[in-house]
């Protein structure tokens, strides 16, 4: 009798440890698209019974797991080139696209009240321009009373896809950054105090009065910071807001031929806010029956997420971009079964 | 019967202490080949170069070997004096009432995670260095003060039990003499507890030399060598706690793992010459 009860009990385990193995995605990378994926992953689990857990490590790591197959896809803010990608066997397709702000914290200065040349955001974060009321700033804002107190720079400290996409900006706006310090995921800071994640540097700024920084755009809207408005590819002004995002966002030309690689930094048109990231999923090319589970799951959240991710400051990405990469999973036959 | 016993606790014992050198060796010989590439390339330049620069794989460890021990001294320096005041309060002049809630208070001050010292440093020290003495609050003082408060409790305990154990009748014999309070502590019970006293610094020095999470918090991660001891600055637990997890080139994390083997290494000298000179103390004193 105990005998019939212990089996049952270890056949209960065994299949349900199976079961719960089949229906299952795990996933790691970047954090900065983390609010959206957990989001999607709770709605996706309500809808199908298919749990998704996500990783919230940073997007090189989710670029190591990957390469070291312990996850079923990773996750980086910062796009793959096409001959990296063949060599680790990898595929590569956008989920989502964010945007970086420039926050600050200038007591009496509201939001989107201070505008900023892109050139002196480069020369902010190069310690060029020392005072808040440095004629380079005031010039643009003849309005605003800016105070005579040293601008506290704060980055991020550790590796990061939105330092990269931030650094792309500012290399492609000031040489001398670019010579200097250049693009990367962890850079050679010229100035500035460093916090841990989008959530360090949210909170350096909220306790550092005179301070400014670059943050997703969702922390900002959670943190309630207020931003800059900075500049297009051709010097118009250019508020961060939704809608000028998404105007950004219509210059997308990914296409599957090069797996999606491009960087949307700085995109041409009148709105186009310039500082916007793709973020990307990579899956191992040799793992057929498990990315199809995982494009299920990306299949669903296009159709079924936009809403989500807007709510949560982030933009859907285009539909015809989901559409390119819907035909992208069928010619690499990893589109979703059903 | 007995004898085997004997000898498979004897074997048994023995082997549980050589895996203590097993895994000591083991852990220098890992840190050493992944710090290979690094040390291959960058030799010992490795040690005076300034930049830091991941995108251009270009690594100097300085600005983070010049954070860990600047911060540790500022905490040593601060700690040290008030630690042994507080033992010397306990033992030698505070009334038997209130010996044991002070020492209680003490060592529980000693059971705070330091994450939680971290918390206490950004949120409300911070600030206050910044009003005082500039700068913006996150930098190597305000990680040096907040080291000093962590480390204070065992150094406190440490010393004020080996205070402890001076003899009531060399004191006595010192009073009987006409020796004033001052003269007997500085006189007799600091001698007598001086190895205790070493062997407590030598603690709280390993402590802060490795603490990362509540440096992280406060120091200010920036891979500079500061002007003023209140700027940011970093360490060496604080840029590989910053990251390691996200070294993605081969060169960048075989330079974080040449780091701690640079870390392994000052802690493992500091530790060693305080024993050799603790150990010549108390071979002296016998």
């Amino acid at each position: 009798m105990i005998k019939k009860i212990a089996l049952t009990i270890t056949s209960a385990a065994v299949f349900g440890v199976c079961l719960n193995a089949a229906d299952r995605i795990n996933g790691a990378g970047a954090s900065f698209p983390a609010p959206v994926y957990f989001d999607w992953a709770y709605e996706y689990q309500k809808a199908t019974g298919v749990e998704v857990n996500y990783q919230s490590i940073g997007s090189g790591g989710g670029i190591k797991q990957i390469s070291a197959r312990t996850v079923d896809f990773g996750a980086s803010d910062k796009p793959l080139k096409p001959k990296k990608l063949d060599r680790k066997g990898l595929y590569q397709f956008p989920a989502v696209i964010g945007s970086i702000v420039l926050v600050y914290n200038l007591p009496g200065v509201k939001d989107m009240e201070l505008k900023l040349e892109n050139k002196d955001v480069a020369d902010i974060f190069l310690g060029k321009i020392k005072y808040w009321d440095d004629k380079q700033i005031k010039e643009d804002n003849p309005q605003v009373k800016l105070p005579h107190k040293e601008i506290v720079v704060v980055h991020r400290s550790d590796g990061s896809g939105t330092t990269f996409n931030f650094s792309y900006y500012l290399a492609n706006v000031s040489d001398e950054w670019k010579n200097n310090v250049g693009i990367g995921k962890a850079l050679d800071w010229p100035v500035g105090l460093g916090g841990k994640g989008n959530e360090g540097v949210s909170n350096l700024i909220k306790q550092t009065p005179y301070s400014i920084g670059y943050v997703e755009y969702a922390y900002k809207m959670r943190n309630k910071f207020s931003s800059a408005v900075i500049q297009t590819k051709s010097g118009k002004w250019v508020k961060p807001i939704e809608e000028n995002f998404k105007a950004a966002a219509k210059y997308a030309s990914w296409g599957p031929k090069n797996h999606f690689y491009q960087v949307l930094a700085l995109q041409p048109g009148d709105n186009s806010y310039p500082i916007v990231a793709g973020t990307f999923i990579l899956l191992a090319r040799e793992k057929a029956d498990v990315n199809k589970k995982v494009t299920a799951f990306f299949n669903w959240a296009f159709k079924n997420g936009d809403e989500a991710a807007k709510k949560l400051g982030y933009i859907p990405l285009p539909e015809d971009t989901k559409k390119m990469v819907r035909e992208y999973w069928k010619e690499n036959n990893i589109a979703p079964s059903k | 019967m007995q004898k085997g016993i004997d000898l498979l606790f004897e074997n048994i014992a023995k082997i549980a202490a050589a895996f203590v050198l097993i895994v000591l060796v083991a852990i220098f010989w890992v840190l050493f080949q992944e710090a290979k590439p690094a040390i291959d390339e960058f030799g010992l330049k490795f040690l005076t170069n300034t930049k830091w620069a991941p995108n251009m794989d270009i690594f100097g460890g300085l600005p983070a070997i010049y954070g860990s021990v600047v911060s540790t001294f500022i905490a040593m320096l601060l700690a040290t004096p008030v630690a042994i005041g507080i033992a010397i309060f306990l033992t030698e002049i505070a009334f038997e009432k209130i010996k044991t809630p002070v020492g209680v208070a003490i060592e529980m001050l000693a059971a705070i995670p330091s994450i939680i010292y971290g918390m206490w440093g950004l949120f409300y020290f911070a600030p206050i260095i910044r009003d005082w003495f500039g700068g913006n609050g996150l930098g190597l003082l305000t990680a040096g003060v907040v080291l000093s408060i962590m480390i204070l409790p065992f150094m406190a305990a440490i010393t004020r039990d080996s205070m402890n154990t001076t003899p009531d009748i060399l004191k006595e014999s010192a009073y009987a003499l006409g020796a004033t309070k001052w003269d007997v502590i500085k006189d007799i019970v600091i001698p007598y507890a001086k190895t205790g006293i070493i062997g407590s610094l030598i603690l709280a020095l390993g402590r802060a030399v490795g603490e990362t999470m509540a440096v992280t918090f406060v120091m200010g991660n920036a891979h500079k060598i500061p002007k003023h001891i209140y700027d940011a600055a970093t360490s060496i637990p604080v840029t590989l706690a910053n990251e390691f997890t996200e070294a993605d080139s081969d060169l960048y994390y075989s330079s974080l793992y040449y780091l701690a083997l640079i870390l392994f290494v000052i802690s493992f000298v500091v530790i060693a010459l305080a024993k050799f000179y603790f150990f010549r103390k108390i071979r002296r004193a016998k």
